[in-house]
């Protein structure tokens, strides 16, 4: 069984350093079990980071017809490196006028709020950090306390563009962070568990024996996770959400007056917070781990979810360099009007599908409910001018 | 070492509450309540009140503390003013601090061993709601549907 054992080797790897303690009481255990896997955390995400903040310069510039960082070893590989240097050895500007405390915890607890959500996603079979009963809770209890850390940000610089950012930011936060639960939720209603490894599990086997059982190919399922991923979208203020730091209109947002590290380090928690929101994405609707052929099993479960993660990082990517910025009051007009109704709808339609056997019946039911829903909303939603016929008027 | 961990979120914690109570700026004063929040959550995960702790900070770091700081963003008007020390308010703090623990002392259950009961799983507490609860449940439902309603109707444009 080679498969299953390259399938386990973390955690063997971790039991064979936990055994070096095993005379130790249990709270030691305990706390070095947690160690090792906050490390781990650490370590994979960090690189990872590293590499997408490269990697993302590269697509964007092929994206753009251009070549992107190629001057740091080979293809420009060792820019985050070079980044890095730079982001550390820059003078840290702290304003005059700003209140010193709150404008230095701002950044730490921003990013120590995105670094806590990865902990209970799972990675692969028995690679979840923390497997707690209320994981989906925890996410999203810990991602509401980002708000307080952007607000400290914001006001802590004393800079009338920093509190514009964080006020913008706030608001689309607070708007988006409902259909962001509402969309969950059928997820938690048809599995009955808040656990991120019991909706993972839920989603093993096959339908008809080729179509994996993941949630994204029910009709509420894709319907939420599209909802889902625009929410995240906006959660991590990627580009077209990205209006709370619209350099064109406020600068840099709550950002304005961080340099070097500490501005570094926000733009760490916002890709951490895009690899959280994204890995929660998949576990909720793209069977977490789970292999999409069943002939393709013997590839170890963090590989796919990794493969998973990646897939969706590139997403944002592309998405970030195909579509312009929307307008704040556009953000959250789509945010109130269209996205709650229809994150709503999902859960009617996953309740559906639930009574109506869970079956091909099931399926069309729920796409009707969400279909009529959909067409509903754009029917009522509809703000296209009636325009007349043009008449021109020319100089004489 | 949960009697480690009860004496340090204490401290944390009142530490917080003290700190929310005397600092001159206001919403330093918020965000030390915001820590204080963080402590009592951590406390129900000592007790192994997972689902609460976890509530407890969404709601109240989460929603309470943004609209505490939201307010005093929205009426600062002078934050730079010292007031001097409230003893009004410590007289009525210590009033309420006296009621409670007279309260506390007063309960019969605190002489009772803790019965061993099994934890508490999130999926039980749902199963209650939706079954002995449902009707406060939907009480509240309607509540919060009519505050939702409300604000929408207070930032409405006015059609002209």
């Amino acid at each position: 069984m080679s498969g299953d054992f390259l399938d386990q080797i973390f955690i063997r790897v971790k039991q064979w350093l936990l055994s070096w303690l095993a005379g130790a009481p249990d709270w030691v255990i305990q706390i070095a079990s947690s160690l090792i896997n906050i490390l781990a955390l650490l370590g994979v995400f960090l690189t990872l980071f590293a590499a997408i903040s490269v990697l993302e310069r590269k697509i964007l510039g092929r994206m753009q017809n251009r070549y992107g960082p190629n001057r740091v070893g080979p293809f420009g590989l060792f820019q985050p490196i070079a980044d890095g240097i730079k982001m550390l050895i820059k003078e840290d500007i702290v304003p005059a006028r700003a209140d010193k405390i709150v404008h230095f915890l701002a950044p730490i607890l921003i990013a120590a709020t995105a670094i806590l959500a990865l902990g209970v996603i799972p990675y692969g079979r028995n690679m979840t950090p923390f497997a707690i009963d209320g994981g989906i809770l925890f996410f999203f209890a810990v991602g509401s306390t980002t708000e307080l850390a952007v607000f400290m940000a914001g006001w802590g610089s004393n800079n009338k563009f920093s509190m514009l950012g964080a006020m913008r930011a706030i608001a689309q936060m607070i708007s988006y962070e409902l259909p962001l639960i509402v969309t969950t939720l059928p997820v938690v209603m048809v599995v009955s568990s808040l656990s991120p490894d019991a909706i993972v599990a839920a989603q093993d086997g096959y339908a008809f024996g080729f179509v994996p059982r993941w949630f994204v190919f029910t009709p509420w399922g894709a319907a939420a996770f599209i909802l889902f991923f625009v929410s995240g979208l906006v959660e991590s203020n990627r580009t077209p959400f990205d209006v709370p730091e619209g350099e064109s209109e406020i600068v840099a947002g709550h950002m304005t007056e961080y340099s070097g590290f500490k501005y570094a380090t926000f733009f760490m928690a916002e890709y951490i917070g895009m690899f959280a929101i994204s890995g929660l994405g998949i576990t909720l609707f793209l069977g977490g781990w789970h292999a999409p052929i069943r002939a393709l099993e013997v590839i170890p479960s963090y590989a796919w979810f990794f493969a998973k993660l990646s897939t969706l990082l590139f997403v944002y990517i592309w998405i970030r360099a195909t579509l312009p910025r929307t307008r704040v009051d556009q953000v959250m007009n789509f945010a109130w009007k269209f996205m709650l109704p229809m994150a709503f709808a999902c859960v009617i339609a996953a309740a559906v599908w639930h009574y109506a056997g869970r079956g091909v019946p099931g399926w069309l039911w729920s796409l009707g409910v969400i279909a009529v829903v959909y067409f509903t909303l754009s029917i009522l939603l509809d703000t296209r001018k009636k325009f007349a016929r043009r008449t021109y008027r020319f100089a004489e | 070492m949960n009697n480690v961990a009860f004496i340090l979120i204490a401290i944390l914690t009142l530490a917080a509450a003290l700190a929310a109570a005397s600092l001159p700026k206001l919403i330093h004063a918020a965000l030390s309540f915001a820590v204080t929040f963080i402590g009592i959550a951590a406390f129900f995960f000592l007790l192994g009140a997972e689902f609460v702790g976890l509530v407890q900070i969404f709601v109240y770091i989460g929603a309470v503390a943004v609209l505490i700081v939201f307010t005093i963003l929205l009426t600062r008007r002078d934050d730079e003013k010292d007031r001097g020390f409230n003893w009004g308010g410590v007289a009525i703090a210590v009033a309420v601090f006296g009621g409670l623990l007279w309260a506390i002392f007063k309960t019969q259950s605190l002489s009772i061993a803790a019965p061993q009961i099994e934890t508490l799983t999130v999926k039980r507490i749902g199963e209650v709601l939706m079954t002995g609860f449902v009707w406060p449940l939907q009480c509240i439902g309607l509540l919060l549907t009519a505050a939702l309603i409300g604000a929408l109707i207070l930032v409405m444009e006015e059609k002209r």
